[in-house]
């Protein structure tokens, strides 16, 4: 090999950036790759069904504080994650949430609507603290934290929403029955963490 | 006449075009995330891939059918959460000793509760349901296919669980009528049956 193409080796070697290990690309947008981000992470999914459940459960005073505290905390975890790359390995974390917020779902959990907002604030701030040290790095934009945020609102209106006009009975049976199939998913995934899997 | 094969010199432009591909990682915009539908889909279907899981499953949901509310939803919705506890142990190393003896017992106990129509205190039910789940989540919980999505394919795993809890529940149903009342009692048996011939098999 010449000198030159050594070089040229060398130097593309230097100046090959990091893949985007992260953020899904669809094409659309950094806008769009932000919801495609929520709707294709399943802990990410799964926290906010878990939490969707829950507040749809606890009825529509503890669902319309949850609504907002969750997107806002997940926005303002974002823009600290994006600035804090290290938050980046709080990311087996997210498993605590769903699994915690699946659990009360399926024992039907008395808690107030500050409990739920509370909750969700800290699910919010964990999951946004991961999303921004993982995206960021991905050449994610703010965008890309506003389409995630967005989707979590419209997912979270959405279940809540559904789930707050149920009856009594089977359908109030099945969020419980949700809620046990996450916390259950939850606690094996805790299992494949503390194995390495 | 067909050109002789042999060995070449790299052309100057081979390092080129090996450089170019060092670019590549730009290009890999793979999610972190892998195998997530495959995973799901493996975790959906292995839990119907064994014939003792199978029938233990459905044998849940035929007793909380005979059970009645709320028992009926009592078990299911505690079912998932103990065998995935049995996962869990499964997964931290924790050895349990009998998983497959365990296993084939679930479905001749839960197979003749049905049979019998046995209806303890829900409580009691509860224990007898939840003892035998975490030989079902210890044996089959931590069967993870390479290079597929350990979440999803958990998720899947416990929703197809579920999900013969349900059928187990539809059967159950006719038992409004006599003779479906005989044919979920005769399921039953059925179930006590094959447990007896899974226990044997276990044990010889």
């Amino acid at each position: 090999m010449k000198p030159l193409a050594w070089l040229l080796f060398g130097a593309a070697a230097l100046a090959a950036t990091p893949a985007y290990a992260h953020l899904v690309e669809t094409g659309f947008g950094a806008f769009y790759d932000g919801i495609a981000h929520v709707v294709l992470t399943p802990a990410d999914l799964l926290a906010v069904l878990a939490l969707a459940l829950l507040a749809g459960q606890r009825g529509t005073s503890a669902a319309r504080f949850a609504l907002f505290a969750l997107p806002l905390a997940w926005f303002g975890g974002g823009l600290i994650g994006a600035h804090w790359p290290a938050a980046g390995t709080l990311s087996p974390g997210t498993t605590l949430t769903f699994l915690l917020g699946g659990a009360l779902v399926a024992l039907d959990a008395r808690i107030r609507d500050v409990g739920v907002a509370l909750f969700a604030v800290a699910a919010g701030s964990l999951h946004g603290l991961v999303n921004g040290a993982t995206m960021t790095p991905s050449g994610a934009s703010g965008l890309a934290l506003g389409g995630a945020i967005t989707a979590v609102f419209v997912v979270m209106a959405l279940v809540a929403a559904e789930v707050t006009a149920l009856p009594a009975g089977w359908p109030r049976i099945a969020v419980r029955v949700g809620g046990s199939w996450i916390a259950a998913a939850g606690l094996l995934m805790l299992g494949w963490l503390a194995r390495g899997g | 006449m067909m050109k002789a094969f042999a060995p070449q010199r790299p052309r100057a432009t081979t390092p080129a075009l090996f450089a170019v591909l060092l670019l590549a990682p730009l290009a890999a915009l793979a999610h972190e995330e892998t195998g997530q539908a495959a995973g799901f889909v493996a975790g959906l279907g292995h839990p119907v891939s064994g014939l003792d899981h199978v029938l233990a499953m459905v044998a849940v949901g035929l007793w909380g059918a005979v059970l009645g509310a709320p028992p009926i939803w009592v078990l299911p919705v505690a079912f998932p959460l103990v065998m995935a506890l049995g996962g869990l142990i499964g997964l931290l190393g924790i050895p349990l000793p009998g998983v497959e003896v365990g296993i084939a017992i679930s479905a001749v106990v839960l197979g003749a509760m049905v049979l019998a129509e046995v209806r303890p205190p829900i409580w009691l039910a509860a224990v007898i349901v939840a003892f035998f789940a975490v030989f079902h989540g210890h044996a089959h919980g931590r069967e993870l296919p390479e290079g597929t999505s350990a979440l999803l394919y958990s998720l899947g795993f416990v929703v197809a669980t579920g999900l013969l809890h349900a059928a187990g529940i539809l059967l159950g149903t006719a038992r409004r009528w006599a003779a479906g009342r005989q044919a979920v009692r005769v399921a039953g048996g059925g179930v006590a049956l094959a447990g007896l011939f899974f226990l044997w098999r276990a044990i010889a």
